[in-house]
């Protein structure tokens, strides 16, 4: 018996450092290419040793990039700071929008509701560039090219659905008693949703909030197409890496940990609300 | 003094109508039990008189005050769900204040209030814990002390002990009426068992489709139910039900398990008609040896419930009759399986109609 489970032991530990080799790699691998230059990624066979560079976390901060054929300016920090307000601004408008949205599905029937719902959702069915074309003609009409606006509302297209669909059966796991309770206690409507659904909810509209901030900020297509570069984010922005001189890997990689990391933030910080699971007892059964 | 009246109010859902005209009215400090099976509307109904539901017809007035169309926290009213619904993210004292914290208490006095009414209830202890800490008990009374900590004039108890084990239960049912009355609310209580609703009712309304099919003092439904249905719910064991046929030859009989029965001339309404006896367990004489009018039976098995015993019997005819017996006496039987001999007074006997299940009262002209 002891020894089953011994053995059980350690082929679970290899299995798990086997998926863990294979997802954790790359992204090791990229920390490492980002220390190095270009001489040193492609060198054949490649090697765990190096002497460490901080050349290009140095190109992407002062925006300066040296090549061979020459010098090249770069706007990557400027795109990091795109990012991160498309990104911020869309999950807080998405959260604003979506979270009474997701409270109306969830507690009312009415006429065309699921229908609503499901036409919201099957915007993240349909392939981005089915609206891009009528997209950009219409921004071109209103104004709204290259401007923050236009992208932060394309961007409702990906935030919005997620939260709603996500928030929503958050709010249907609560038990519509302790609400009535609360309201036959004496309060409003409006207080019994901001002291008893947001906060019992709050697990779901944070894991559903961090999605939607990585799907905004993995976003490619809409920003290449609906802005110019001093309004697009890194996903855009990374395409200057490559120049005519050649693919700078180096650069690449550095851009790559330094885009990751508010993300990763991010999801490390809000684990805390993913994991709580506030399904506290207070009603039987 | 009127404080809670209900008038012809009608409910129905999309699955159905799930309340007819129910009209109803309690005093300050009465406590009605609504009673009846599961999935009768008794929820529906409290739920309506809380606000969190509206009638499609009738109207509801608390203390005078029409509150038909009311909000619920404009009501007023205090409420004890079945499942507690406590808010799990705040504290026991939390749950407790939030009534009084609705209509702006002065903290000091709060802290009083809920002191006070944690005390009477025995959960001063636990103020401070979360409802996931609480046992079953506590959360129950947790649940009641909200309710009835703003001394509304109003107060629905929703099946408040049907979660909760047996001793507690007991306990509350012998707490609960005395606790009640201090507050001098109007008390609706709803249960589905006949016990409870007999403990601690003034009066009693049954439910059933959608309907209150009797309405009176708890002995009354005891002893003069309504309707077979009624006398089938109130009892446990429940009661023996008997086709038999009433015949007026001077004096009235029925013939009941082969044997004639005598009963009141009372009765000669109703003759010829095709009846149903209804026979309370208790009233069953279980006897070992031969009497004149005794009807032989077989004991098929016996069953120890508590201070009296329930008898499991077969008749000539095959006929099964149930009869509750003294511990002391059940003894005699043994396990059961053999041969006993039946009597019972004819003036136990309630009549029912056969067609319709109703009452056939004796009738004095």
């Amino acid at each position: 018996m002891n020894q089953i489970s011994t053995l059980e032991r350690i082929i679970r530990g290899v299995l798990i450092a086997l998926v863990l080799v294979f997802f954790l790699f790359p992204i090791f691998w990229i920390l490492l290419m980002s220390f190095q230059n270009n001489d040193q990624i492609l060198r054949i066979p490649p090697s765990l040793f190096f002497e460490p560079t901080l050349q290009n976390y140095l190109a992407l901060l002062t925006g300066r990039l040296e090549t061979t054929a020459g010098n090249l300016d770069i706007a990557f920090m400027r795109n990091l700071g795109n990012s991160l307000l498309l990104s911020t601004c869309s999950v807080l408008l998405s959260l604003a929008l979506g979270v009474p949205a997701a409270y109306a599905f969830a507690r009312y029937k009415f006429r065309l509701g699921e229908n609503i719902a499901f036409t919201l959702l099957s915007f993240r069915f349909a392939p981005p560039l089915l609206v891009l074309l009528p997209l950009s003609l219409f921004f071109k009409h209103l104004h709204l090219t290259d401007t923050y606006i236009g992208l932060i509302w394309v961007y409702q297209l990906i935030c919005l659905p997620l939260i709603l669909w996500i928030v929503r059966g958050y709010f249907e796991d609560i038990s519509p008693d302790i609400e009535h309770a609360y309201r036959i206690s004496g309060h409003g409507w409006w207080k019994t949703f901001r002291k008893i659904a947001i906060p019992l909810a709050r697990p779901g509209i944070a894991a559903a909030g961090l999605l939607a901030f990585i799907f905004a900020w993995n976003n490619f297509i809409f920003a290449l197409i609906l802005a110019s570069a001093s309004k697009q984010p890194v996903t855009v922005g990374a395409l200057a890496f490559v120049t005519a001189s050649g693919i700078q890997y180096g650069q690449i990689a550095a851009a790559i940990v330094l885009s990751v990391t508010p993300t990763l933030l991010l999801a490390l910080y809000a684990q805390r609300y993913l994991v709580e699971g506030l399904s506290l007892g207070a009603v039987k059964g | 003094m009127t404080s809670l009246e209900l008038r012809n109010i009608s409910k129905g859902f999309k699955s159905g109508k799930v309340l007819e005209d129910i009209s109803l009215s309690v005093k300050a400090g009465e406590i009605v039990v609504v009673f009846g099976p599961s999935g009768t509307g008794k929820t529906v109904l409290l739920r309506m008189i809380a606000g969190v539901h509206y009638p499609d017809t009738g109207s509801i007035a608390i203390d005078g005050e029409d509150v038909t169309d009311a909000s619920p926290e404009a009501r007023g009213v205090g409420m004890a769900f079945q499942n507690f619904a406590l808010f799990p993210h705040f504290s026991t004292f939390e749950n407790i204040a939030s009534p009084l914290e609705a209509r702006e208490t002065p903290p000091a006095k709060l802290k009083e209030q809920v002191g006070a009414i944690a005390r009477m209830l025995k959960i001063d202890h636990v103020l401070g814990h979360a409802p996931r800490e609480l046992s079953n008990g506590q959360k129950q009374r947790t649940a009641l002390a909200r309710a009835l900590v703003a001394q509304p004039k109003v107060l629905l108890l929703d099946d408040p002990l049907r979660n909760v084990d047996a001793k507690l239960r007991y306990e509350m049912r012998l707490e609960l009426p005395r606790l009640l009355r201090t507050f001098n609310a109007a008390v609706i209580y709803v249960t589905q068992d006949y016990k409870e609703a007999m403990a601690l009712g003034d009066h009693i309304a049954v439910l059933r489709n959608g309907r209150i099919e009797q309405w009176a003092a708890p002995g009354d439904v005891y002893r003069e139910p309504i309707s077979v249905d009624v006398a089938r719910l109130f009892g446990d064991p429940t009661i023996n039900l008997l086709p038999c046929k009433l015949e007026i030859n001077g004096t009235g009989s029925v013939t009941l398990l082969g044997r004639r029965a005598p009963v009141s001339g009372a009765y000669a309404y109703a003759a010829g008609r095709d009846l149903i006896a209804g026979l309370r367990p208790e009233h069953v004489v279980v006897t070992e040896t031969a009497a004149p009018d005794a009807i032989p039976f077989d004991l098929d098995a016996v069953m120890p419930v508590n201070v009296r015993s329930v008898l499991y019997l077969r008749g000539p005819k095959g006929e099964e009759l149930l009869a509750t017996v003294g511990e002391t006496e059940a003894a005699k039987f043994g396990r059961g399986h053999r041969k006993v001999w039946v009597r019972f007074a004819p003036s136990d006997l309630l009549l029912f109609d056969a067609a319709s299940g109703q009452r056939i009262a004796p009738q004095v002209h």
